[in-house]
């Protein structure tokens, strides 16, 4: 190993020589500066710069825009009654103004696959809003209080947690069909959101909790308290604002999730009832003509809808995911 | 005749791609190691040094990559030179000590076969020679019964073992260079002054060159012959460590070193401190006649506007089974007095309890024992909602991660603007006014009020914790490690501002830190705490005059720089 030799002064040793950058090329900034020229921006509007930059985000936003509309306006896409049967055309392949033909009781298929759209879309969002509002109120309070609450409300959803959500809902709809049996458009569709959310909420109540546990440790929650706020302003000021990103991620996973559950209950008998135009109700009915190859078309246009639906919901759950947690993002 | 050098930079230029473009984060770096030498980087976070020391072992992060310049290494182009070229110089001659301790060891493998795994991956060892191999090699690197230590996992280390350990695994192949990345910024003063110790000694024993990176300028002159100074990018000086620290040529080294807290002469500090407590004091005594006419509750307090007796604090935690229980005691009996419109420090290490302490007169955790007197009332005592609010309003703390204690969802004015509101105080017009007047006297632009934390720079939010500590005109400030996560002159920028803010307002100051370099530009008494107890109580200068207690004088030891004369 080459010694340092103590006879040759250090600092004449070249490429060591005392070296000073002129001033005209290393500027020097004022500390503590800060660049003006930019609006104010908070973390949901940087958020949303990350997801519009985003293509999957674009692509589900043009499939959930063809499906709002289907939703709210189906008599702009046919003039036909889904519910008018033309015997007399059982299983008529595609002609003239019946683009999709017509299945076995003699509906047109492209008609109830666009008024089957509302009743799915229904149950995904308000099973969604009735699964996320006690979901984060409870674990909120669960994880921001903790003790004997927190036990109480965790061991509560986990025995809902433990069963199964379709198996859960599927026991429930057979009992409530069993008591009463007609329940009218309204009644049929809160009785699935109910039977879907009662199953469903412990997800978001894990999640909420999950979250607000991370932040209440924060020192923003401390110094809010050192100010005087109380316990439960710091709790819907500044904690559960600063949790719900996990939630929104889940909610909008979920609501695709649940327009499957719904065409699941359906599809078994046990969802909406047949008087019901639906995806689920049609995909079921349609299993006996693609079971003995008499004609696929009838099967193929509600189960296509439903799984373009279902992705778009999942690719915005994608999208929001990785605009909101951005460290979590999966880059190459 | 000149030695060669070991390893020459030449004009190094580092990019990092963002979207489509290149953004340039080392430009033109010039910089050359000689065997055996020690030469630092130093410079601010954001200034290049780390990138630089990256770029010689082919290791940058993300979208980094060399752009231009020439990195030679032993007369050997290494630069640009296909990944095989720079791996067979990992390791064998050139050593890395990376920065944190924490995450760079695998906590799946035991500490010995991750050294193991050096020793064989470069041909150093082979077959039983390798455990007997590593034994040495942490043995070499300080850790006492190495035997053992190498049959455990990393999760049984405190964080000066495993940086030993990471040190051991820099030198297993006996590199002709080691670069030392912020090798102990993550660690206590103590343990950090240990360890370079202990690398100065191995170093110098195996003639390896070391490429030390730091942002402590104290440090660096005290460790390296050689000193580069870097900023935004640029080398804006260099030369021989002693030559620049006395006889700074750059303005942004000379601005480096006044703003180092080690470095600050005595003197000078002693008399600005005397200045500006003589100033607080009496403020504060105005102020605390006005706070006893208005607030019924305080106003008995004398000279002295906190008290704490006998402060312990016992956490209990988990034991061996669900129902046994562990007591920890975390405060063990520690009584102080804050002086009107003076400063005490506590410092500790980590784990000393000296932020329970700080939690505990804040009234944010109830001690297990003793009370604390806030202007001769017990604040145990005071249980009403007006009464609590009547506090809060006198005591407001400044914690120390600065992007952690401001809500991100909240914009600069309304989080000035909560405790105004919490406490029902002003019009809409006049908490405006307020917020303006608060704004400006931490030095921020109003414009400011508009903008999200996430926006701001360390240094901007705590000045902004600053503002809205101060909303509420209270007679004391609790700073909790308040410029601990700054850079030397974002913290030299706010401690100045302190100062102001104490003699202007007459604040009485709980001044919480581990850095005992900064303890002495800004506090009048000072309580030094070690497990919990209190083990030196004293004035500022009797502490650093003639510390008492072994432990005072190892921590004082341990301020990096200390000791280097200035001539001036």
């Amino acid at each position: 190993m080459p010694e340092f030799p103590a006879d040759v002064p250090r600092a004449a040793l070249p490429g060591q020589e005392r070296f000073v950058a002129p001033l005209d090329q290393t500027p020097l900034a004022e500390t503590g500066s800060f660049d003006d020229s930019r609006p104010p921006e908070n973390q949901w509007k940087e958020a949303w710069k990350r997801l519009r930059r985003n293509w999957i985000f674009w692509v589900s936003v043009a499939l959930l825009a063809v499906v709002a509309v289907v939703v709210l306006l189906p008599q702009w896409f046919t003039d036909l009654d889904p519910t008018y049967a033309q015997l007399s055309r059982s299983l008529e392949g595609p002609s003239e103004g019946h683009p999709a033909g017509f299945d076995r009781q003699g509906y047109d298929v492209f008609a109830r696959t666009i008024y089957g759209a509302r009743a799915s879309v229904l149950v995904g969002v308000l099973c969604t809003i009735v699964v996320t509002v006690p979901g984060v109120v409870l674990g909120a309070m669960a994880g921001f209080y903790g003790g004997w609450l927190d036990a109480v409300i965790s061991r509560v959803a986990d025995v809902f947690f433990a069963i199964p959500l379709l198996l859960g809902a599927l026991v429930g709809l057979a009992i409530i069909n069993n008591l009463w049996p007609d329940r009218g458009y309204w009644g049929s569709i809160l009785t699935v959101v109910f039977a879907l959310a009662a199953f469903g909420w412990p997800q978001v109540l894990r999640i909420a909790r999950g979250a607000v546990l991370e932040v209440k440790n924060l020192e923003f929650v401390d110094a809010a308290r050192a100010i005087g706020k109380t316990r439960r302003a710091n709790l819907w000021g500044h904690v559960v604002p600063n949790s719900l990103a996990p939630v929104i991620v889940l909610a909008t996973v979920s609501l695709g999730v649940y327009i499957v559950a719904e065409a699941t209950l359906s599809f078994l008998g046990l969802g909406l009832p047949p008087s019901i135009v639906s995806w689920g109700n049609d995909i079921s009915a349609a299993q006996n003509q693609v079971r003995s190859g008499q004609r696929l078309g009838v099967m193929f246009w509600p189960a296509s809808a439903l799984a373009l639906t279902s992705l778009g919901f999942i690719l915005l759950g994608d999208a929001v995911s990785d605009a909101l947690d951005p460290k979590s993002r999966n880059r190459e | 005749m000149n030695p060669t050098p070991l390893l020459e930079i030449e004009d190094l230029r580092v990019a990092f791609r963002q979207g489509k473009q290149d953004v340039e984060a080392v430009r033109g770096v010039n910089l050359t190691v000689y065997p055996g030498q020690t030469v630092a980087i130093v410079g601010e976070s954001g200034s290049g040094k780390s990138t630089t020391a990256h770029a010689v072992i082919d290791l940058l992060p993300g979208t980094g990559r060399v752009t231009g310049g020439s990195i030679r290494f032993d007369g050997r182009e290494i630069a640009g030179q296909g990944k095989k070229v720079v791996r067979a110089l990992r390791g064998s001659q050139i050593g890395l000590v990376p920065q944190d301790p924490m995450s760079n060891l695998n906590p799946l493998v035991k500490v010995g076969r991750q050294i193991a795994e050096v020793l064989v991956a470069n041909d150093v060892a082979k077959g039983k020679d390798v455990d007997r191999r590593v034994v040495e090699l942490l043995e070499e690197a300080g850790l006492p019964n190495a035997e053992q230590r190498a049959k455990q996992y990393p999760h049984e280390f405190s964080g000066g073992m495993r940086q030993r350990a990471l040190i051991a695994m820099g030198l297993a192949a006996r590199p002709r260079l080691l670069i030392a990345d912020e090798p102990t910024s993550a660690l206590d003063v103590t343990v950090q002054k240990q360890i370079l110790d202990h690398l100065d000694v191995l170093t110098d024993d195996l003639g390896v060159a070391v490429l030390l990176i730091t942002h402590d300028l104290g440090l660096a002159a005290e460790r390296a012959d050689h000193l580069v100074v870097m900023y935004k990018g640029q080398v804006v000086e260099s030369g021989p460590a002693l030559e620049i620290l006395q006889n700074p040529q750059h303005p942004y080294s000379k601005r480096l070193i006044s703003s180092a807290p080690s470095l600050a002469s005595q003197r000078l500090l002693a008399q600005q401190r005397a200045e500006v407590r003589e100033q607080a004091q009496e403020a504060a005594e105005e102020l605390a006649e006005e706070v006893a006419h208005t607030d019924a509750e305080f106003g008995g307090g004398g000279d002295y506007v906190v008290e704490a007796e006998h402060l312990t604090k016992v956490f209990t935690l988990p034991g061996t089974a669900p129902w046994r229980k562990e007591d920890f005691v975390a405060v063990d009996d520690v009584s102080f007095r804050l002086r009107r419109g003076t400063t005490t420090a506590i410092v500790g290490e980590s784990g000393s309890g000296k932020s329970t302490v700080a939690r505990m007169v804040l009234d944010l955790l109830k001690p297990t024992s003793g009370t604390v007197r806030f202007d001769g009332v017990d604040i145990s005592t005071l249980r009403s909602k007006q009464q609590q609010l009547a506090l809060r309003r006198q005591m407001q703390p400044v914690f120390q991660n600065p992007y952690a204690s401001l809500d991100p969802q909240y914009s600069i004015y309304r989080a000035i603007e909560e405790p105004l509101a919490t406490h029902k105080i002003g019009s809409k017009a006049e908490r405006e006014a307020r917020i303006r007047e608060l704004l400006d006297k931490v030095s921020l632009p109003w414009s400011v009020s508009r903008r999200f934390p996430n926006e701001l720079s360390g240094g901007q939010r705590q000045r902004v914790a600053i503002a809205r500590a101060l909303a509420l005109q209270p007679e004391v400030v609790i700073l909790d490690e308040a410029v601990s996560a700054l850079d030397v002159l974002v913290q030299a920028q706010i401690l100045s501002l302190l100062a102001e803010l104490q003699s202007e307002l007459g604040l009485s100051y709980l001044f919480i830190t581990h850095d005992l370099a900064v303890v002495r530009q800004i506090a009048d008494d000072v309580l030094v705490m070690e497990k919990g107890r209190v083990v030196e109580q004293a004035s500022v200068e009797e502490v650093y005059g003639s510390p008492q207690q072994e432990y005072t004088r190892r921590l004082l030891d341990a301020i990096p720089g200390g000791s280097i004369e200035l001539s001036r």
